[in-house]
């Protein structure tokens, strides 16, 4: 038995790797991807394009204008003369925030009242505009601060003493790349399984198999085996990457990290295969995959957290294999968890993966058309 | 149309090839679940899913001695909706709840809070998030200053007392006043979504006709290639653009997201970002020549660059510039650029008008490269 399923598995192997393009698709992009992707994906704002409109023109407000300066995510487009200049440039996505300092804005201040800044910010982008506000916010508190030291102020009675864990400096690539990690790990999963029995059906190839002396539960392990393999080899590359290249720490445990990763697999292999026997044509087995890989990416809580999602929602990313497998990698890449923390998330994909074989080794023989 | 040519002019070939095509789209419903179901499918199930707003922060509330002052400042966090707060008895049970996730920050005050609130240095008080998800931990930052800065404004003033704040920050946010993410992310999916209607709907269509040797039996037509891939190209454009209708009816009438734009410029928009994802769905047809590898470039091709690279979610601005050099291959950010401005700021001519016109030459180049690759003859 165990012969016939390694011809099997050899047989895949061959196909898969025979044809250049094929074997192209299936080893260079990943790495490409997952460099761009590092690179690419980071809610931290590096540039952000402002205008300065200063009425007061005094002292103290060149002292400000120089904290936006000296701020290195902060890069001046223009300085502007007239209210009517700012609408124009904001509306061309130019700046993302206009600095704008009343006319009499030195003189509240040292007279002992309180200043408006007004700062207008481009909200197209939501996230964005809420993360330099927050950036803005923190050179104003610091510019308070200054002052009220300078000025021999009575400070606040209560003062917030930030501190965040796990992520001191909160580097969202850190959360990031564990994710792409994931993702990248499920794409091969589908490369390699999504369309290969659908192809075999479209061929008529998988009707010669059917009729050969292999049960349907050994086509399906010489189906499953490379999808796995290839998985495997494919993830330990991405993941020497993200540490070796970018650095993200691995503090956790290696083997709970595999281990999440096998059953991850499990499941991925699993959904592949469960849609390329539902299909007939190689087309339906693409649709299918863009149907599953899809939402099983944006649901997963990669970008967008779980917790904001509607319960209707929440509910259905329960069968998101990719879900349990970014918490693994998060937790151990970065809060250093082991097998303890992450027995909740290991058994659903395990779960997962047991009922997608099942049914696809239960279509190989009962979806004939 | 020649009237003498006894086999019909090119009109009449063009529209037997359209005929055919729609025939092979009836036949197999997989594409009209590309063109119809998908869209519904993805947008509903995204368009409630997908969500940067944090709302009930569940955060974990510690006191070293319970006072009054500590109970009313507790209070203005409880009572914001921003947070779900838990109650604490010491460091101890909060820091567990923050390892197993059940709470995202912890807020602390120490023994003397109290009395150092009334003292000239003022009292600290401790927040501490996980840092995992940087971006919530930040979010929440941001909720706690805002409650913190509220209670002492009231704190203050019930005591008569005079807060120092020289510099007062009065914020404005054009175009989504209330920051709602789902007006930015909405219209961002649309673009996704396209994509993959564009792309799926022709990625194949090449490759099996070359695979399945009907594209021979084409080519000893008299119909010229161009005249192959032009009735590929109606019959598909056609689907797609019902495609992109429902989509954008979809974000303006389930999820709400005005439309500040005029409609027919997002109508011409969107159907040169169609022609530009069917022709790159075209082009990796036509490169592969067979429907595996066809649909392995598919599914590395579109959907990761598009989600990821486009400025649908992160933004092109902060990435590195060689990064940012790539972006420019991804035909979705000048799409991702100009849905976010019509929906959400209108008919901005200095927006549209480039990133139009760039999707103008992308569509040429995809179309160019599959009109080049595919001339009548066998390999």
């Amino acid at each position: 038995m165990w012969q016939r399923i390694l011809a099997l598995v050899r047989k895949e192997f061959l196909a898969l790797f025979k044809d250049p393009k094929s074997r192209m698709t299936l080893i260079v992009p990943p790495m490409i991807q997952l460099l761009v992707f590092g690179y690419a994906a980071t809610f931290d704002l590096k540039h952000i394009p402002y205008a300065i409109y200063d009425e007061d023109r005094s002292a103290v407000s060149r002292d400000l204008e120089a904290a936006f300066a000296g701020a290195p995510a902060f890069h001046q487009v223009a300085a502007l003369s007239a209210e009517g200049e700012i609408a124009p440039l904001v509306d061309a996505r130019r700046v993302l925030v206009v600095v704008h300092i009343g006319p009499r804005f030195a003189a509240k201040l040292l007279s002992g009242r309180t200043a408006p800044l007004q700062v207008i910010v481009d909200g197209r982008n939501s996230n964005t505009a809420m993360a330099a506000l927050g950036y803005v916010r923190d050179m104003v508190d610091r510019f308070n601060r200054d002052w009220i030291a300078a000025h021999g102020l009575q400070g606040p009675p209560a003062a917030l003493v930030t501190r965040a864990w796990f992520n001191p400096n909160l580097e969202s690539r850190w959360f990031f790349i564990p994710g792409i990690v994931g993702m990248l790990t499920l794409v091969v999963t589908m490369l390699v399984t999504a369309l290969t029995v659908a192809r075999e059906r479209e061929q008529g190839t998988f009707d010669q198999l059917l009729v050969t002396p292999m049960r349907p539960g050994e086509i399906l392990l010489g189906k499953a085996l490379p999808g796995f393999l290839i998985g495997i080899v494919q993830a330990t590359v991405i993941l020497l990457i993200a540490t070796l290249w970018f650095h993200v720490p691995l503090l956790g445990s290696l083997p709970a990290l595999y281990c999440g990763l096998a059953l991850f697999l499990l499941s991925g292999v699993g959904a592949g295969l469960l849609i390329s026997s539902l299909a007939v044509t190689q087309q339906q087995g693409l649709l299918g995959a863009f149907l599953f890989m899809v939402p099983a990416v944006i649901l997963s809580g990669f970008a967008t957290p779980i917790a904001n999602m509607p319960e209707a929602v929440q509910f259905i990313t329960l069968i998101d294999p990719l879900r349990y497998f970014l918490v693994i990698l998060r937790k151990v890449f970065l809060e250093g968890a082991g097998f303890d923390v992450l027995t909740d998330q290991l058994w659903p994909m395990a779960v997962i993966g047991v009922v997608t074989l099942g049914l696809a080794s239960w279509l190989f023989r009962h979806r004939m058309y | 149309m020649n009237p003498s040519d006894p086999r019909g002019g090119a009109g009449m070939r063009l529209a037997g090839l359209v005929r055919k095509e729609f025939l092979q789209i009836v036949r197999d419903p997989s594409s009209i679940a590309i063109a119809f179901v998908m869209p519904i499918f993805l947008l509903v199930l995204f368009g409630y899913g997908v969500s940067l707003d944090a709302d009930h922060v569940p955060v974990a509330l510690v006191a070293e001695s319970p006072s009054a002052d500590t109970a009313d400042f507790f209070a203005s966090l409880e009572a914001s909706h921003y947070f779900a707060p838990i109650r604490m008895n010491g460091m101890a049970e909060a820091d567990a709840a923050l390892r197993q996730g059940r709470v995202s920050a912890i807020v602390h005050l120490r023994e003397n809070f109290a009395e150092r609130l009334r003292r000239p240095d003022g009292a600290p008080i401790q927040v501490i998030v996980n840092g995992v998800d940087a971006n919530t931990a930040r979010l929440a930052q941001g909720y706690v200053t805002g409650a913190w800065g509220a209670w002492l404004t009231r704190w203050a003033g019930q005591r008569g007392m005079d807060l120092n704040t020289p510099v007062r920050l009065e914020q404005r946010v054009w175009f989504n006043s209330e920051l709602r993410s789902r007006n930015y992310l909405v219209p961002g999916l649309v673009a996704i979504i396209m994509t993959l209607i564009g792309a799926l709907l022709t990625a194949l269509v090449m490759a099996r006709e070359w695979e399945r040797g009907t594209m021979e039996a084409l080519l000893v037509t008299p119909a010229t290639m161009s005249e192959i891939l032009l009735g590929k190209l109606f019959a598909y454009f056609i689907l797609g653009t019902g495609g992109m209708l429902l989509t954008v009816g979809l974000a303006v009438g389930l999820f709400e997201v005005p439309l500040r734009g005029s409609f027919w410029v997002l109508w011409v928009c969107a159907s040169l970002f169609l022609l530009a994802a069917l022709g790159m769905g075209l082009t990796i047809s036509t490169l592969a020549r067979n429907q595996f590898v066809a649909g392995q470039i598919a599914i590395i091709a579109t959907f990761l660059p598009a989600f990821l690279l486009s400025g649908f979610i992160f933004d092109i601005d902060s990435m590195p510039p060689g990064v940012q050099v790539v972006t420019h291959a991804i035909v979705a950010r000048y799409f991702v650029a100009i849905v976010q401005t019509l929906f959400l700021a209108g008919d901005v001519w200095s927006v549209v008008l480039p990133n139009a016109l760039a999707l103008v030459l992308m569509a040429a180049l995809f179309l160019g490269i599959t009109w080049r690759k595919s001339r009548k003859r066998l390999d």
